[in-house]
């Protein structure tokens, strides 16, 4: 019973109310753990605190510098900053950032800890879940001697401890249901009710520029969840959808997600997308990542644009998901903001990817310059939280509204 | 047991050394607070359902609860609990207040004491 039949009339309050929606707009599915009540509103708390340090404290870090770091920067050296990494180091001496920087620190950890909660004290019951529901399913391919990257294992990831990749015990789903039951708070429901925004959203380009494309084979690389592959994988019914990923508790708790939300196209391999030796040259119609370069390295970059070009059919398709370039135009503070999760939330490679020219990357792999790709995409939010569809609040980094950049073959 | 499992690696440090962006001291202090802030808000949630579903079976109604005035007998409890809350929270207050004249006074640390005894011993 709830208890919306002793307040007819809303509040005038509740009616001026556009902020977050309470998460259990969440979706739930068949290896989602169990929340409580506490669980819940804890989610709820956190969510909207980071949306308020993104609202209400981050504008003040952006006054802050324009009234007293950047004059006395300028006074002290005689010439504006340079470059980011200046004004980042300007605004370590600085109160206001600090303050905004100790708080966005244990929120995350914070989040993090209210997930592994849920997670973990079900650990068990998840992993018995998740195999149940998998059984011997051939749509998940484990490689239990794979090794896991050195970008994987030297700082794990937004502050999540055992990262990706840890296994806690034997079948272990955990990291998997810690990640999906937490992306509300960090993304402000900004990714709707089964997190799959990102996915939706370049389901939606490509059926805009690219109509008629029918494709046989898609690969997803990076693929934790296959939260942002399951709406690809139902758009095009007919593909063979395979999800990557290097940890073994995210792909078996994919599996059990898509079957328990009814997707049956996908299988869930576990792999170094640097090294494919399992699948043929021009085996693939389209190869996707959404927000996934920003946590490799130089190199391992470099090395999956070259087996994209390599399995790639002449005529596919490879889209990056994620968020824009540091351009000249972009200002340095907004660079320095966004560069925040690089050295402050474990995504170490977060600076470098964003600085470098991706052009060029796509050029050395094989891809041809005219055929680059360029574009926005942003996720649509209004199954949860239709309040968002014209939001203004920037969060650096964090926002649902990303940068496309591509190459067809 | 999984709850064990959770009680001791859900708050586990990630991989990768932590930084600081105030005095550490301050910090650790910060990330309490918020880290009580938060429960505060669970349990602030919880209340706001029972709330909720009292009144919608009729048991209590908000209006009931907005409109309550404690009887003076009740609201010496409640005073008096605000009293004791307010003592413990703010104990090491009271103990510093107290420390101005315990140290004019001659108030020593132990090891000082222990020190002295050690000394009474040898003479």
């Amino acid at each position: 019973m709830d208890g919306t039949a002793a307040t007819p009339s809303p509040t005038a309050a509740a009616t001026a109310y556009d902020g977050l929606p309470d998460s259990r707009v969440i979706g739930r599915h068949g290896i989602f753990p169990e929340t409580t009540h506490d669980d819940v509103a804890r989610i709820n708390f956190l969510a909207q605190l980071n949306r308020h340090l993104a609202m209400n404290v981050a504008p003040s870090v952006k006054t802050a510098w324009e009234r007293r770091v950047k004059p006395a920067f300028e006074a002290k050296h005689g010439r504006a900053p340079r470059d980011r990494h200046e004004v980042r180091k300007a605004l370590l001496g600085d109160p206001m950032f600090n303050t905004w920087s100790a708080l966005r620190r244990a929120t995350m950890e914070q989040r993090q800890q209210a997930g592994r909660w849920i997670a973990l004290r079900q650990a068990e019951e998840l992993a018995a879940q998740a195999e149940a529901i998998i059984g011997d399913d051939p749509r998940l391919s484990l490689d239990p001697a794979l090794p896991i990257p050195r970008y994987v294992s030297a700082v794990d990831h937004h502050c999540m401890a055992g990262s990706y990749h840890t296994e806690l015990i034997e079948g272990d789903v955990s990291a998997g249901a810690n990640y999906d039951v937490g992306l509300f708070i960090t993304t402000g429901g900004l990714l709707g009710r089964w997190s799959d925004g990102g996915g939706r959203a370049i389901v939606d380009w490509v059926r805009r520029e690219k109509p008629g494309f029918k494709p046989r084979r898609i690969l997803d690389i990076g693929a934790t969840l296959g939260h942002n592959v399951l709406p690809i994988a139902a758009a095009f019914p007919d593909a063979e959808v395979i999800a990557l990923d290097v940890g073994a508790p995210m792909l078996r708790y994919g599996l059990a997600r898509a079957k328990a939300l009814g997707i049956d196209n996908v299988r869930f391999v576990q792999a170094d997308a640097t090294h494919l030796p399992m699948f043929e040259d021009g085996s693939f119609d389209w190869i996707q990542t959404t927000m996934f370069l920003h946590e490799l390295s130089l190199s391992s970059m470099q090395a999956i644009f070259a087996q994209s070009h390599r399995l790639l059919r002449p005529g596919g398709v490879v889209l990056h998901v994620e968020q824009p370039q540091y351009t000249p135009a972009m200002p340095l503070y907004e660079q320095a903001m966004r560069d925040w999760d690089a050295f402050y939330n474990n995504e170490p490679f977060w600076s470098t990817l964003h600085e470098i020219d991706l052009d060029a990357c796509f050029v050395e792999a094989g891809f041809d310059r005219s055929r680059l790709i360029h574009d926005k995409v942003s996720a649509d939010a209004r199954d949860i939280f239709p309040a968002a569809a014209d939001d203004k609040v920037e969060d650096f980094g964090r926002k649902a509204a990303w940068r496309l950049v591509g190459a067809e073959k | 047991m999984s709850v064990s499992l959770a009680l001791a690696q859900a708050g586990r440090k990630p991989a990768g050394k932590r930084p600081y962006f105030l005095d550490a001291e301050v910090e650790r202090v910060l990330a309490i607070t918020m880290a009580a802030v938060q429960e505060l808000a669970v349990a602030r949630e919880r209340i706001d359902t029972l709330e909720r579903l009292l009144e919608a079976r009729g048991i209590v109604s908000r209006e009931a609860i907005e409109g309550f005035i404690p009887t003076a007998a009740q609201a010496a409890e409640r005073g008096l609990w605000i009293q004791e809350y307010l003592a413990r929270v703010l104990r090491i207050v009271q103990q510093e207040g107290e420390a101005v004249a315990a140290s004019a006074a001659g108030d020593l640390y132990s090891e000082e004491v222990a020190v002295e005894l050690r000394a009474d011993a040898a003479g």
